[in-house]
């Protein structure tokens, strides 16, 4: 199957105070037809500026995507004319925030912005463009739209407002839906909500969804493949299960280790010693070497290449090569 | 077991009650319910953990223990001692034995102090030693929260926020209190920090044998860290009892909807979810009779109509619905 994203080598950086820092240094990802991504990874990591990168809305100046090709159905996105990628904006890749009060215009009924988003891509009578932005209001389960279509962004709770911002994102049927943590900002039982129309409206329109994330639990839920990022580089991808049941890297080892569980009973949790570096500071070689249990010399000197393992699995780590095999029988023996 | 033993802190009928003036014509006043009548005890050394969604009351709770903000009615006991009307200088003495961690580790702690002016202020406030003594105290805290002596003359600007939520803690520690109220002290950390804070939480009350009022929305760490567990929704705890208790048999249709809805992470288990309708309603109409039953799915007419009772539905597992 061809893949209908596919991201190779992404460098993107930002002009800072500090300097010139690199926000992605070498991402590579794909999702596939109607395939749901996840690509998890804790704050910082370059998980939202991968997604803004993939619709060119990096804020320029500071930021650049400085190389690596961005294949939408097999045509390059990084060579598209702005005019070009707004034709793709809403209609082919849509877009959800963590924030959906941010993305919604305070100053307009969330009906008015609705038939906006729509006007601009489809040739629609004032009517029937009504009706089909209520018809999207009635699909992601807005109770009462004729009387929601009225009213504006700030006499919703975040739920609802999230749910118009994921009606205004499908609304043109979209093939890819990136959605940058769109439940992170809302209470469980609001998320449970969000997910479970995620998950309904995906069955029933078919999208691909790239589901960032920094949440385990929701990756659990809802993914199919997960790609983990650490320091603004891809360090393992794999099926879901293969994942969960068998982390290859020892950074999402780490991680799965150190959420609390409300079905295991654990007395003590597992911990990744130190913190996330800053862009300004990377560590040389792999970047995840001060923090790692396993690290070897060639770790700090050699930044290990993403590479696949098998069973479309992939992880970024001298563990288990050759070179490493007897580095780590040698710090084993010590 | 805990029958026998006296409460390190008793919350009876606690209530909050914010008037709102809206504007208008008649200027009408409405009356918000951030606290509307909750009652617990904490024990010596044991943490109790406080869990519910955004604007249920949490923060008011744990603020009006320490009088941070005054509750409107209720009272509140500790060791013993009624301090819901103690005077200003009393309260002083009182706060060395309570203290307070926040949720935000960016805010909360003053940009223009170093860090071991941060650790120390307590002993200032207080009068307690100075001098050569104050700072082998200082290093010894800022040593225990497992950050380096150098970091006492540095600014907070300079630490992660793991880093300064354990400067907080220090700071809270001080003064050995023999409870520490913490408002959501890991929400704001990336995961592979919270459970560094976490940890080192749960060690020091070994160590140290404070009490912890642990304040979060989020259920995993509440379980993690909590020997009891309260469920707070608008404004009421609607279920408190043992941690293995209240998971692994929830009594209250909230406490289930609430627990359904945590994703697992752990994609071979298929677990069915309750979805609840709708939002949480306003603290200033709070529905009828129980507050839950716009949304609860075994509700029934007497929901409507009468409140539920709080009552102990055996072995110190407390609970307010109908339906027990
Ligand atoms: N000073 C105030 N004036 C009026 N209403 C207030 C005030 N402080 C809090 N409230 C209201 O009281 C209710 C409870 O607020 P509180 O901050 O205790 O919630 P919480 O459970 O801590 O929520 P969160 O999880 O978002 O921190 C909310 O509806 C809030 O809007
Ligand atoms: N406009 C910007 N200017 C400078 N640095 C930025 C900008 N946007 C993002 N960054 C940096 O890029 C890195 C990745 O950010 P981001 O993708 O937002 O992380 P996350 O994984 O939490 O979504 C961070 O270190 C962030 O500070
Ligand atoms: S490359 Fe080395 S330091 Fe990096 S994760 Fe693998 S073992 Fe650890
Ligand atoms: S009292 Fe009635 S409405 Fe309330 S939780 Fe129990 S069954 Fe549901
Ligand atoms: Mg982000
Ligand atoms: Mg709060």
């Amino acid at each position: 199957m061809k893949p209908l994203l596919e991201i190779e080598n992404l460098v993107t950086t930002f002009d800072t105070e500090d300097g010139c820092v690199t926000a992605l240094d070498g991402v590579s990802l794909s999702v596939g037809q109607g395939e749901t991504v996840a690509l998890v990874g804790e704050s910082g990591c370059g998980k939202s500026v991968t997604s803004l990168s993939i619709l060119r809305l990096v804020p320029s100046p500071p930021g650049k995507v400085e190389a690596g090709r961005i294949l939408f159905e097999g045509e390059d996105l990084l060579a598209k004319s702005e005019p070009q990628m707004r034709e793709i904006r809403g209609r082919d890749i849509a877009m959800i925030f963590q924030e959906p009060m941010t993305s919604l215009n305070p100053v307009f009924t969330c009906g008015s912005q609705l038939i906006e988003a729509i006007g601009q891509h489809q040739r629609l009578t004032a009517a029937q463009a009504k009706e089909k932005v209520l018809e999207m209001l009635r699909l992601v389960g807005i109770p009462l739209p004729d009387q929601r279509f009225d009213e504006y962004p700030h006499q919703m709770s975040g739920g609802m407002r999230q749910r118009v911002m994921i009606g205004m994102a499908l609304c043109c049927a979209p093939k890819l839906l990136i959605a940058d943590e769109p439940t992170t900002a809302l209470d469980v039982t609001i998320q449970a909500q969000i997910l479970d129309l995620l998950i309904k409206l995906k069955k029933k329109m078919g999208m691909a969804i790239l589901l960032i994330t920094h949440d385990m639990g929701v990756v659990a839920e809802m993914a199919e493949r997960v790609v983990v990022m650490y320091a603004g580089k891809v360090i393992e991808e794999a099926p879901v299960r293969e994942l969960f049941r068998a982390p290859a890297h020892p950074y999402t080892r780490g991680l799965l280790d150190s959420i609390p569980r409300l079905d295991v009973r654990e007395d003590q949790l597992g911990t990744i010693p130190g913190n996330v570096p800053s862009l300004g500071s990377m560590p040389s070689g792999c970047r995840f070497h001060p923090r790692c249990p396993h690290a070897c010399g060639l770790c700090a000197e050699r930044v290990p290449e993403l590479r696949e393992t098998g069973g479309g699995r992939k992880v970024a780590c001298w563990l288990g090569t050759p070179g490493m095999a007897v580095a780590g029988e040698r710090s084993a023996s010590r | 077991m805990n029958g026998q033993r006296r409460p390190l802190l008793e919350v009876r009928n606690l209530e909050k009650h914010y008037v709102l003036n809206e504007g208008g014509l008649f200027r009408k006043k409405t009356v918000l319910r951030a606290v509307d009548g909750i009652s617990f005890s904490v024990f010596p050394g044991e943490t109790l953990g406080l869990v519910g969604e955004s604007g249920c009351g949490k923060t008011t709770a744990g603020k009006c223990i320490l009088r941070l903000i005054e509750p409107t009615a209720g009272s509140m006991e500790m060791e013993g001692e009624d301090i819901t009307r103690a005077s200003f200088a009393r309260m002083r003495e009182v706060r060395k034995k309570i203290q307070f961690i926040f949720q935000d580790p960016y805010s909360s702690l003053n940009p223009r102090m170093t860090v071991g002016q941060i650790v120390g202020e307590p002993f200032a406030i207080h009068g307690i030693c100075s001098g050569v003594e104050r700072r082998k105290r200082i290093e010894r805290l800022v040593d225990r929260v497992g950050l380096s002596a150098e970091s006492c003359g540095r600014y907070p600007h300079e630490f992660s926020g793991g880093q300064r939520q354990r400067i907080g803690i220090a700071r809270a520690l001080a003064l050995n209190p023999k409870l520490v109220v913490c408002d959501e002290p890991v929400s704001a950390l990336d995961v592979s920090i919270q459970s560094q804070v976490l940890n080192l939480m749960m060690e020091l009350q070994r160590e140290l044998g404070m009490a912890y009022l642990f304040i979060s929305h989020g259920l995993a760490a509440v379980k993690h860290i909590s020997k009891r567990v309260g469920v707070m929704y608008l404004g009421k705890i609607v279920e408190l009892a043992e941690t293995e208790a209240l998971f692994s048999s929830p009594l209250h249709p909230y406490t289930e909807a609430l627990l359904s809805a945590i994703p697992v992470p752990d994609p071979e288990i298929a677990r069915e979810r309750i979805i609840l309708e709708g939002d949480v309603p306003s603290p200033v109409h709070p529905p009828s009779g129980c507050r839950f039953h716009n949304r609860c799915r075994y509700a029934m007419p007497v929901c409507r109509e009468t409140e539920p009772e709080w009552k102990d539905a055996g072995g110190g597992h407390f609970v307010a619905c109908h339906l027990r």
